[in-house]
């Protein structure tokens, strides 16, 4: 089955990397949808299913993290798949998103190779 | 701990990282310049260009920047989107500002296992002419220059301990930047 996946990052230009890469790992992707921060993602979420979510942490207004507390609180979103996409590489912050029930972390910058890497055992 | 050998160690492998693997582009080391002699006025294109600012606070306190011109940062867009920037616009803003975040945010991620833990805030991207960079503070940048074909860009970082137990949002205090237009 083809796939949603809801991209999250304040940077327009990694958005569109990531719908670049994501195409490039052939992947079955249906659709790739875009939220500028955590609250535009849960927007997204109320109008549009989702298979997998892929998440900044550092963003205004709801930050990464908030937004996987927010999904893993929801019995409608729990059970999505969360990776982290982020430069913020430090143990405390890979821990916390592990504890929020993150399913993956993948380091700014990164790969094609990487990411299909990351999400070859969550689609 | 030379924590200024360690900056611009940091900053040269964390530049090349991110040119690498988000531009597939391979740089030289980049060249460390001092910073009290060499001043942005030995930049190509001083007074005029793209200036991207990140903030990094905790147990220390500082500033990084990227500085390049219009053209350079056109190029880096081009690059890392795939897309043709003829002119700065708000895509080419925010690919400097992401590839700051990148860059600095590793640089962060570096030297976290000898000065603790940081923070970063959310970049700044300026795009100008006449306008005149200056540290408020007393610390001296890491500066490092790094050269694609034949343009130059900078990679600047401040950093000193923070004295004050951080109340509110540190970012800042030990390296305000005043532009001037």
């Amino acid at each position: 089955m083809d796939s949603d996946i809801l991209v999250v990052d304040d940077s327009a230009a990694i958005r569109k990397i990531l719908q670049r890469v994501l195409r490039q790992t052939g992947m079955p992707i249906k659709d790739i949808h875009e939220a500028g921060d955590g609250q535009q993602a849960l927007d997204v979420l109320k109008a549009q299913k989702v298979n997998l979510v892929l998440t900044d942490i550092n963003m205004p207004n709801m930050d990464g993290l908030q937004l996987l507390a927010a999904l893993k609180a929801s019995q409608e979103w729990a059970s999505i798949p969360v990776v982290m996409i982020t430069t913020e590489g430090g143990e405390a912050r890979v821990a916390e998103a592990v504890r929020l029930g993150a399913v993956g972390y993948v380091r700014k910058p990164f790969t094609a190779d990487q990411i299909k890497e990351k999400l070859a055992g969550v689609l | 701990m030379d924590v200024p050998n360690l900056i611009a160690n940091s900053i040269r492998h964390s530049v090349i990282e991110a040119f690498t693997t988000m531009l597939n582009v391979s740089l030289e080391p980049g060249e460390v310049l001092d910073g009290s002699a060499v001043p942005e006025a030995s930049f190509q294109e001083p007074n005029e260009g793209v200036v991207s600012f990140i903030g990094l606070a905790g147990a220390w306190v500082g500033t990084g920047t990227i500085m390049c011109s219009a053209n350079l940062a056109c190029r880096i867009c081009s690059q890392m989107l795939m897309t043709e920037a003829k002119a700065v616009d708000e895509e080419v803003l925010d690919a400097i500002a992401e590839l700051t975040n990148i860059v600095i945010g590793s640089v962060k991620n570096d030297l976290e296992q000898h000065l603790g833990q940081l923070g970063l805030s959310i970049p700044s991207v300026i795009f100008g002419r006449n306008f005149k960079t200056k540290n408020a503070g007393h610390t001296e940048w890491v500066i490092e220059r790094f050269r694609w074909d034949n343009e130059y860009f900078l990679v600047k970082l401040c950093l000193a301990p923070n004295e004050k137990q951080p109340v509110g949002n540190p970012i800042g205090q030990t390296c305000p930047i005043e532009v001037k237009f």
